[in-house]
């Protein structure tokens, strides 16, 4: 599929800093399992993202990708394997734990605050950053007054980035789909993640939303330097933006390398293009 | 140039340049411009702007700008795009705005056909539509872009930045400080100020050389008719290639110098609207009948007891509302019922639009519905018609307050002559272009000897010296009955209907009239939800039964007031269908302006139109799409087609 967007530049060139790409390994899983009583999500599976390269994960329904990120993510504890996350073995830790390291996330089932406005969404990803008590927040005092400032130029700097002014006092549980996942991205963009998991950002997207998408998720990497991984269906889009991509089937990986390579494997073929299930 | 004569051309105030030099003086510290940026609103003053203005004009003397250079200007509207008119004229140059919306083949032309040398784009996209062209415009030297989002891995030593080009004007302004008042001083109101490209109908756009004393002094006339000074407020959102906003947020700022406010992107203007509250605003009725469907819409939806007040205040409205507005006799009843009515119906209503200010409200590029005209002034809204065209730097007729007619656009402007030559229009006025760019042809054929511009629409001149435009001339045919067929006139009245977005009638040398008609999605979506009606997307809701019906409705209470009219009874509606896309400008079936292009429509829907007058009851339709970034696809659809019944003089007579 011949993909381009507005602005013309196509999605298949690879990004302007590949060749800064590829270089130290931000995080490694090593031999993870994950099992949920009899039923074994993952199995034995391991695989690196490199800083600042789109690393897809990708595989048919139910091959264990939202298992894996959450895993990496620290939602799940991997029965066996070890997560290794900026050159340390990482212990059991709790999400919020894991976004103080830098780990970001975007949910399957978008998972926003459905009353609080687009903009209120956004600051809540600032949660992290924020010193200020609720005492003095309550209060408004003056250097609460000033950390919110702060904190608000660098939301509206996100609003500005994902083109998402017109609905920036809008409840979110009143927009459409495409602009909930871009809001949700928003939020994760927020708390300044090193390494951002993205979880099917694409899906139930009509094409153009989907471009959208992409150029977002492209200039993402690019302005601010973000690692990526992501989790998607849609083949020929991940094709299109990724520099490596890993796939999984029936919990298990099969497949590892950059779109090419993985378009020709033998296993990928059979198991998710070619033969149906 | 001796100091004195170069002062006394400087005082003169007869180009963009020196009006800015002198507002910088006299309205030092008033706002110039406004842009909300990351959610706040950010004022420059007219002495600010003149600074931003000088130092970017100096940038570009920098970069080897010359007298009688080209310069393009792209995007949308931005304080710093607008400054880069005073900043390419202030050195003799001459900007040439393009639509920003336009795809790179069509800004190819104009680039082209101007021999632009210097290309100022607002971001990275226009940047890249320009790029992608670039080998194919040999005199394209230098680009420069607003917003450097994206922008950071773009190599090419051609490719500028706005602020760092200011930077590099400060520091040429240092090593020569005369030359900018030097360079300024040896333009008069003579001289070109800028080229606008009309979109045209038919074929490819022509360049509208404009003087710099075309458009100011038809914005100091216009400014003087409606009392406008330095304290009006308005939003600049029309495109900045169009004459309009030239004159507007250009000319009229200029002169009168008022403040010009930017919205935050093209999606907020609604939202900005609303946080500005002009005091003038200036939109194509596009704008106002869209307003007018939203109000109908929400109404639908509103609670039982708020339909009835607004029906009822409406209808006091419609009986008096616009005898209020122009301070005629009202009975003392219906002025109270009016004064509950602006508290509990007008009021709100033009809050919730943005319109509350609004002291001046004007309408123009092509015709509007009497009925929407009237909703507005009878809400309490000065609305306003205006005719003109780019030849004419968008001034010829003017209505003027306690004078406003809904059927005319209104006696000519001061200074302006309005002649009719064998049904054409013709206008003489102090706007009048010099010719067309590079096209001695068409100067020609629109510039008569004497200084008229033939306008190509055909009107006339009611008793009273206003104007009545029937339509563009190329379109009035006549039916084989002899019946004068005026398509926009019908097609007017059918889009007053908050379903019907756009049609397009045809009826020249035929028995009678059919027509294309394009739904409004949002209007219809809404009346197809509260129906229980399940549809997946545009062509499937315009493929609807239903739908059909709803539109035949419509159709036939238009046909109901064309009967009554005996000269217009045999241009009743008979077959129409609905169209499975909308028209846009994309495909070439729009002008950038949203004028409908009837010449290419005709041709390319021949099979629907010969459909129209067979006795089918479907026909097939294969047309070509072309998306925003210029892929093109096709789409196949199988159209019914609707009968409407029609109405003849007698029947209604005989019904009333």
């Amino acid at each position: 599929m011949e993909q381009s967007h507005a602005s013309g530049r196509s999605l298949t060139e690879p990004g302007p800093n590949a060749s800064e790409r590829g270089g130290e390994v931000i995080l490694e899983c090593r031999n993870i399992s994950l099992t949920f009583g009899a039923v074994k999500a993952i199995i034995n599976v391991s695989f690196d993202v490199k800083r600042g390269e789109v690393r897809a994960i990708i595989g048919p329904n139910g091959a264990g990708k939202t298992s894996m990120l959450n895993c990496i993510n620290g939602f799940y504890h991997p029965q066996e394997g070890e997560i290794i996350y900026r050159g340390t073995v990482r212990k059991q830790m709790r999400p919020y734990e894991a976004a103080a390291t830098g780990i970001g996330r975007t949910f399957q089932n978008v998972a926003l605050f459905r009353g609080m406005s687009t903009l209120d969404n956004i600051m809540t990803g600032r949660n992290l950053k924020m010193k200020t008590n609720l005492l003095t927040a309550a209060l408004h005092l003056g250097w609460a007054r000033r950390e919110e400032i702060v904190h608000r130029d660098f939301v509206e700097r996100i609003i500005d980035f994902l083109e998402i002014e017109a609905i920036r006092k809008e409840p979110v549980g009143r927009l459409p789909y495409g602009l909930q996942k871009r809001v949700e991205l928003g939020r994760a963009l927020a708390a300044e993640p090193e390494l951002l998991l993205l979880d099917e950002p694409m899906a139930g997207m009509n094409l153009e939303e989907k471009e959208d998408m992409c150029r977002f998720i492209l200039d993402t990497n690019d302005e601010f330097g973000t690692t990526i991984a992501l989790i998607e269906h849609d083949m020929g889009v991940v094709m299109d933006i990724s520099d490596r991509v890993v796939v999984l089937d029936h919990g298990a990986k099969i497949a590892d390398g950059t779109p090419d390579e993985v378009k020709a494997d033998r296993n990928v073929i059979d198991a998710y293009l070619g033969v149906s299930h | 140039m001796a100091n004195s004569d170069r002062d006394a051309s400087l005082r003169a105030c007869d180009t963009f340049p020196k009006l800015l030099l002198r507002n910088a003086e006299r309205f030092a510290h008033q706002p110039a411009f406004r842009e909300k940026d990351l959610g706040i609103w950010q004022t420059w003053t007219w002495a600010e702007t003149a600074q931003e203005v000088r130092a970017f004009s100096m940038g570009l003397k920098a970069l080897g700008l010359e007298r009688g250079d080209k310069v393009a200007v792209i995007g949308s509207n931005r304080p710093q795009l607008y400054w880069t008119f005073d900043a390419v004229e202030a050195m003799g140059a001459i900007p040439v705005p393009l639509y920003a919306d336009g795809v790179a083949q069509e800004m190819k032309f104009v680039l082209h056909h101007a021999g632009v040398r210097f290309a100022i784009c607002e971001d990275q996209e226009q940047i890249d539509k320009v790029l992608s062209i670039k080998d194919e415009l040999p005199s394209l030297e230098i680009m420069i872009f607003e917003d450097s989002r994206g922008m950071r891995h773009y190599q090419q030593e051609f490719l500028h930045e706005y602020a760092a080009t200011q930077a590099r004007g400060r520091e040429h302004d240092r090593a020569n400080p005369e030359l900018y008042l030097d360079e300024i001083a040896k333009a008069s109101g003579d001289d070109i100020a800028s080229i606008m490209y009309t979109s045209g109908t038919t074929g490819n756009p022509k360049g509208v050389m404009l003087r710099h004393r075309n458009i100011i002094e038809s914005a100091a006339h216009l400014v003087q008719v409606d009392h406008m000074t330095d304290k009006e407020d308005i939003l600049a959102y029309l495109p900045l290639a169009w004459v309009g906003d030239q004159i507007y947020s250009m000319g009229e700022g200029h002169v009168a110098g008022f403040t010009v406010n930017c919205p935050e992107s093209s999606d907020t203007v609604l939202i900005d609207l609303r946080d500005i509250g002009p005091t003038a605003f200036f939109s194509p009725p596009a704008i106002f009948e869209n307003f007018l469907t939203q109000i109908q819409i929400r109404m639908e939806d509103a609670l039982m007891i708020k339909q009835k007040l607004y029906a009822y205040f409406i209808k006091v409205a419609q009986r008096c509302g616009v005898q209020v507005l122009e301070g005629g006799e009202v009975p003392f009843k219906d002025r109270l019922l009016y004064r509950l009515g602006e508290f509990l119906i007008y009021g709100p209503l033009k809050n919730n639009l943005g319109l509350s200010r609004v002291r001046l409200a004007y309408t123009g590029g092509a015709p509007l519905g009497e009925e929407v005209f009237n909703f507005y002034r009878s809400i309490g809204i000065n609305l306003k018609q205006l005719y003109a065209q780019t030849e004419s730097s968008a001034y010829c007729t003017v209505q003027r307050d306690g004078d406003v007619r809904l059927d005319t656009v209104g006696p000519a402007g001061p200074g302006v002559d309005i002649r009719i030559e064998e049904g054409e229009i013709q206008v003489k006025s102090p706007g009048c272009f010099l010719g067309y760019y590079k096209n001695d042809e068409a100067t020609r054929e629109t510039l008569t000897q004497d200084g008229w511009i033939r306008t190509g629409d055909a009107g006339y001149l009611d008793d009273a010296g206003h104007l009545k435009v029937i339509d563009r001339a190329k379109d009035v045919g006549t039916m084989t009955d002899g019946t004068l067929f005026a398509p926009q006139f019908v097609e007017n009245k059918l889009k007053f209907f908050p379903f019907v977005r756009e049609a397009v009638a045809h009826g020249d040398s035929r028995d009678n009239v059919t027509m294309f008609v394009v739904i409004e999605l949002e209007a219809v979506g809404n009346w197809a939800e509260r129906k229980g009606l399940a549809y997946s997307n545009f062509m499937d809701l315009a493929g609807l039964d239903e739908v059909y019906g709803l539109v035949r409705e419509c159709i036939e209470q238009v046909n109901q007031g064309l009967a009554q009219d005996s000269a217009m009874a045999s241009a009743q509606v008979t077959r129409f269908l609905l169209l499975h896309k909308e028209l846009d400008a994309d495909d070439g079936e729009l002008t950038r302006t949203r004028k409908v292009r009837r010449r290419l429509i005709a041709e390319r829907y021949k099979a629907l139109i010969n459909a129209l007058y067979s006795d089918a009851d479907n026909v097939d339709i294969e047309s070509e799409v072309v998306f925003e970034d210029g892929r093109k696809s096709t789409m196949r659809a199988r159209l019914k087609i609707g009968e409407a019944k029609t109405f003849s003089p007698d029947e209604l007579r005989r019904a009333a």
